[in-house]
């Protein structure tokens, strides 16, 4: 096992490294996010009582369009410069060569944009009592979002402008999460006793992409790989 | 050690590139396949590496690590060269050490011998195609493997660049390592003998 964990740090490590360096992944999710998210209340008016209803709802339906954005590129840059074929030969499964870019990019990218997410609630009159529990659903549901992605983007590194397809294919996957994350923010907003059942299943979805994720998303680059 | 093939096909896009193909390369010696374009010189080389599993037959490495498949005790290099243009040349040479599992100390090692010692701040960017092919052969020096699968090895190198190459395969050689090379010009390998791939009778 010990033997795993340094060629996988050194790419979770090299994956930090390229998008602090390359930068314009992360600036994109971010800025997409703040746009989407600054838009609807100009949009929607000046109705303070309908924001705070649906801003928990916004919160996560633009966080996860946000990560999308970045997730198409997860393996392809790999994959089109060889890098992905050398490391098949390597010592770490494939497994965990997807989970370590899982992780990479949750960190690089679903951690920020949870950071970003209590400001943005700030404009959509999100009650101040709420931000806790918004954040802690991110923080929770987040990883689901980048590891659940990851087999989406191993399906269909290969195919060119792929976005959409990666849409498609991720929107059914990241409803539960989607809707467990907000029906814990929103129970706890209207007062009602679901809020821990809510947030307690979220992280039982994060902790299984976690673990089966990687798995799938090995089986697919293997295929794609041929 | 030994590596055989025995009995491989190979079908790419319903088309049969080769079948029945049979080779063995003994520690210490080169195979080097040659062959018109198209003919499967990467496959076999994708194979061996387990990059794709054939239609049929099978590689087997004697000697080896009986646990570890054959893709892991092999460096592949293939037509890319597995280098991130952002990052530099000593970014890239030593997140290929630490993941491949070579010693932190031939990581001096294998730019000095590529030539790449004084280039090794700047971003892989701004490399040269031959310099970038130098960058990916370097991890043959970075981490050991005991089988080395070369895909056009010398293209955009240098005749300077080429001897060193020659030189690092045939030290790697005389150590008891065994190579597979893929190429269309002679690159002078000790000890190296020709598999000329669709040389039989049939469609090509």
């Amino acid at each position: 096992m010990t033997a795993f964990m340094k060629p996988f740090w050194q790419l979770v490590w090299r994956d930090l490294l390229l998008a602090w360096k390359e930068g314009g992944t992360l600036g994109v999710a971010l800025g997409f996010y703040v746009v989407v998210v600054t838009m609807l209340p100009l949009s929607l008016g000046p109705d303070l009582n309908l924001l705070s209803r649906i801003a928990p709802g916004v919160l996560w339906v633009a966080l996860l369009l946000a990560a999308l954005l970045s997730l198409g590129r997860l393996f392809e840059t790999d994959y089109e410069d060889g890098s992905l074929e050398v490391m098949a030969t390597g010592p770490l499964p494939l497994a965990a060569v997807a989970a370590a870019k899982s992780l990479a990019h949750w960190l690089s990218t679903g951690l920020p944009l949870t950071g970003l997410a209590p400001l943005l609630g700030l404009l959509l009159n999100l009650p101040l009592e709420a931000h806790g529990l918004l954040l802690a659903t991110m923080l929770a549901g987040t990883p689901a979002v980048s590891f659940l992605g990851a087999v989406g983007a191993a399906l269909t590194m290969r195919a060119r402008r792929s976005g959409l397809l990666l849409a498609l294919l991720m929107l059914p996957l990241f409803v539960p999460t989607l809707s467990f994350g907000i029906a814990a923010v929103g129970a706890a907003q209207m007062g009602l006793d679901t809020a821990l059942p809510s947030f307690l299943i979220l992280v039982a979805i994060s902790l299984a992409s976690v673990v089966l994720a990687p798995l799938a998303a090995a089986a697919a680059l293997r295929a794609q790989l041929e | 050690m030994r590596l055989t093939g025995n009995n491989l096909s190979a079908v790419r896009g319903g088309r049969t590139l080769f079948s029945g193909l049979g080779f063995s390369v003994d520690g210490g010696a080169a195979l080097v396949l040659t062959g018109p374009n198209g003919v499967g010189k990467t496959t076999v080389l994708r194979i061996v590496a387990g990059l794709m599993p054939p239609a049929a037959g099978r590689i087997a490495l004697e000697g080896g690590a009986a646990e570890t498949p054959v893709g892991e005790q092999c460096h592949y290099i293939g037509h890319l060269a597995a280098i991130k243009t952002s990052l530099s040349i000593e970014e890239n040479a030593r997140f290929w050490s630490g993941f491949l599992g070579g010693a932190p100390g031939r990581l001096d090692a294998a730019l000095d011998t590529f030539g790449l010692e004084a280039l090794r701040d700047i971003p892989a960017g701004y490399l040269s195609a031959g310099q970038k092919r130098r960058l990916g052969l370097a991890r043959l020096v970075l981490a050991e493997r005991p089988l080395w699968l070369l895909d056009e090895p010398a293209t955009s190198l240098d005749s300077a660049a080429q001897g060193i190459l020659t030189g690092v395969v045939n030290e790697h050689l005389a150590a008891g390592g065994m190579v597979v090379a893929a190429t269309h010009t002679a690159l002078g390998f000790a000890n190296a003998r020709e598999l000329r791939l669709g040389a039989g009778p049939g469609p090509a």
